[in-house]
């Protein structure tokens, strides 16, 4: 199933010359959404899409016109991640505990949507609190991939990673703390953007494990990726830790050349097990990049091997700290006890599903007293072990990294029952979050029908080169990226 | 370090999780096979490796502690569980079930 929106660029430019209202694009994406069967009992893409809202903002758009200059993402409609908090429509995370909350403040990256002209399109389903890697673990049920629709999307951000490939918008926001943004992205056959940590700001992204934690782009094309990363990165006073690093223009890198680049090829990404057909769609796309003038230089990452232990360490741990706010108290589901202690434990044991739960036993687990050592702080070590692969790699002259953006293409749903064999879908994707470094997935074929996504990689806050890689790529594969 | 039924029950309280035996008993193998798997951890020689993780580029920036005020669109009683005269209402602790209601 192909796209049938326009780009980002197109919208732009039609919404400002008053050739297409943004009401009717908002009308359009409300048909498609329609048309593709994105409700409960189809696709399941959407939480909420409350028609009365979207129109409400696409009419706000109207104020945006009269500028000379068009806002960059004037009357563009961005489906959202439901773990961003918005104003209007509920923020639930996908959790039974949070179900019906609106929250009473607005992520920092929705105001910039909105400041930017965009229309922001309902909220999507995914794994709940964002702990998941197929949208099977969500209150609301799974999102079915569009491309195959008895597969998985990938996830945790599988629905808007849905939305964009259906067809419905060309951009979504999504959040990664393990490659929830690329691996869905490469599941459904578009391009997904997880930033620099401190890129982009947090403020209004409920958290899970905040040394992780980053909002990410979907987009239909790179280009469409590209501009809407422009509009939320820099730096918030809202988010300590945002960077004061200056935003290059990413969108301008579609016109650089390649020639004379380094492009390093990870062996460890690259292992025997590998499916060859994904080995063999990586060469071609790592070929392209040779025509071009890049240069492919094998390199090692030694480490790879232990991120994924590294990061079901780390993660769990954060997690059991940030959700320990969800008791009942403040907001979300209160389920009485006898007395306050009862309430907590009625309510999280009623309110989180048996993911989040695991995860949160792992996690106080390997910090409680007498196994801190052992695997909390060792994991923190290793976790710099893996940095300093990146770093030395960066040092030694390679601008970008190319790897597979997964092992597998996406599996069918229920396919995956043992948690320990889902984790092992991130293996390519966790080091980045681990390193801080910026990443993307961009398609670069099919297997058996299914899209396959090939992964950059690049140094800390080096999206600018990294997504001039993109459009070279996406240039040189054309149709090739879809087949 | 197997993780045994009375560490699922400890480390269930320390996380406020209320288990029903079944949860619980399933508890101690997912932990178990998942923990397994962190062990090839140990075999790592991280002597003389900083254990502070500093995923950005050059670290986290200091702040002084305080911030800008963040406006709430709606109060306290919208989306609190339980408010009376803008507190929010919680169930007594068991330690203070002979206090007197107030």
């Amino acid at each position: 199933m192909s796209s049938v929106s326009s780009t980002v660029a197109d919208l732009r430019g039609n919404t400002h010359r008053g050739t297409v209202g943004a009401l009717d694009t908002v009308d359009s994406a409300l048909d498609r959404a329609k048309a593709v069967d994105a409700g409960r009992d189809g696709l399941n893409i959407f939480v909420a899409l409350d028609q009365g809202h979207v129109r409400t903002d696409a009419d706000a758009c109207d104020a945006f016109r009269s500028h000379a200059e068009p806002a960059p993402l004037l009357g563009v409609p961005v489906a959202i991640k439901d773990n961003l908090a918005t104003l209007r429509d509920p923020t639930t995370c996908g959790s039974r505990i949070l179900a019906g909350y609106v929250s009473p403040y607005e992520a920092t990256v929705i105001r910039r949507l909105r400041e930017a002209g965009a229309v922001p399109f309902g909220k999507t389903n995914m794994d709940e609190f964002a702990m998941g890697s197929s949208t099977e673990h969500s209150a609301y049920g799974p999102t079915r991939n569009p491309v195959a629709p008895d597969r998985v999307p990938g996830g945790s951000s599988g629905g808007s990673a849905a939305a964009v490939a259906a067809g419905i918008v060309p951009v979504a926001l999504g959040s990664e703390t393990g490659g929830s943004v690329r691996q869905p992205a490469a599941f459904c056959g578009i391009v997904g953007v997880k930033p620099t940590y401190g890129r982009v700001s947090r403020f209004g992204l409920v958290a899970f494990a905040s040394s992780l934690d980053q909002v990410g782009v979907f987009g239909a094309s790179v280009d469409d990726a590209a501009r809407t990363m422009e509009v939320i990165s820099g730096r918030d006073p809202l988010d300590s830790t945002t960077a004061d690093v200056p935003v290059a223009a990413y969108s301008g890198a579609g016109g650089r050349s390649i020639r004379g680049l380094v492009v390093g090829r990870p062996t460890e990404y690259f292992p025997d097990s590998l499916d060859p057909r994904i080995r063999a769609r990586c060469d071609a796309a790592l070929e392209k990049l040779r025509e071009q003038g890049a240069e492919i230089r094998d390199v090692s990452l030694p480490h790879t091997e232990l991120a994924i232990p590294v990061y079901y360490i780390v993660a769990p741990a954060e997690a059991s700290s940030n959700l320990a706010r969800f008791d009942g108290v403040r907001y979300g589901l209160r389920v009485q006890g006898q007395d306050l202690r009862g309430m907590y434990e009625a309510t999280r044991s009623r309110g989180f599903g048996d993911e989040v739960i695991r995860r949160i036993m792992i996690g106080t687990y390997v910090l409680s007293a007498g196994y801190y050592d052992a695997y909390y702080r060792k994991a923190q070590q290793v976790r710099n072990l893996i940095a300093a692969d990146f770093a030395s790699v960066f040092a030694g002259g390679v601008d970008v990294l190319f790897t597979p953006t997964t092992p597998t293409p996406a599996f069918a749903i229920g396919a995956i029952s043992d948690p320990y064999e889902m984790y092992l879908s991130d293996i390519f994707t966790v080091t980045a979050n681990l390193a801080g470094v910026p990443a993307m997935s961009q398609p670069i074929g099919r297997v058996d029908g299914l899209p396959v996504g090939g992964q950059f990689i690049a140094p800390h806050f080096g999206e600018a080169t990294m997504f001039a890689f993109a459009y070279a790529l996406e240039r040189a594969l054309g149709q090739e990226a879809h087949t | 370090m197997a993780v045994t039924i009375d560490d699922v029950r400890h480390v269930a309280a320390l996380a406020r999780l209320g288990l029903t035996d079944e949860r619980a008993a399933a508890l101690v193998q997912e932990m178990n096979t998942i923990l397994g798997h962190m062990d090839a951890l140990s075999a790592v020689d991280t002597a003389g490796v900083d254990a502070v993780a500093g995923v950005g580029a050059g670290g986290l920036p200091v702040r002084a502690d305080s911030g800008p005020p963040i406006p709430l669109a709606r109060s306290l009683d919208a989306f609190a569980p339980s408010v009376r005269d803008g507190f929010i209402l919680v169930p007594r602790l068991s330690t203070h079930d002979t206090a007197e209601e107030s």
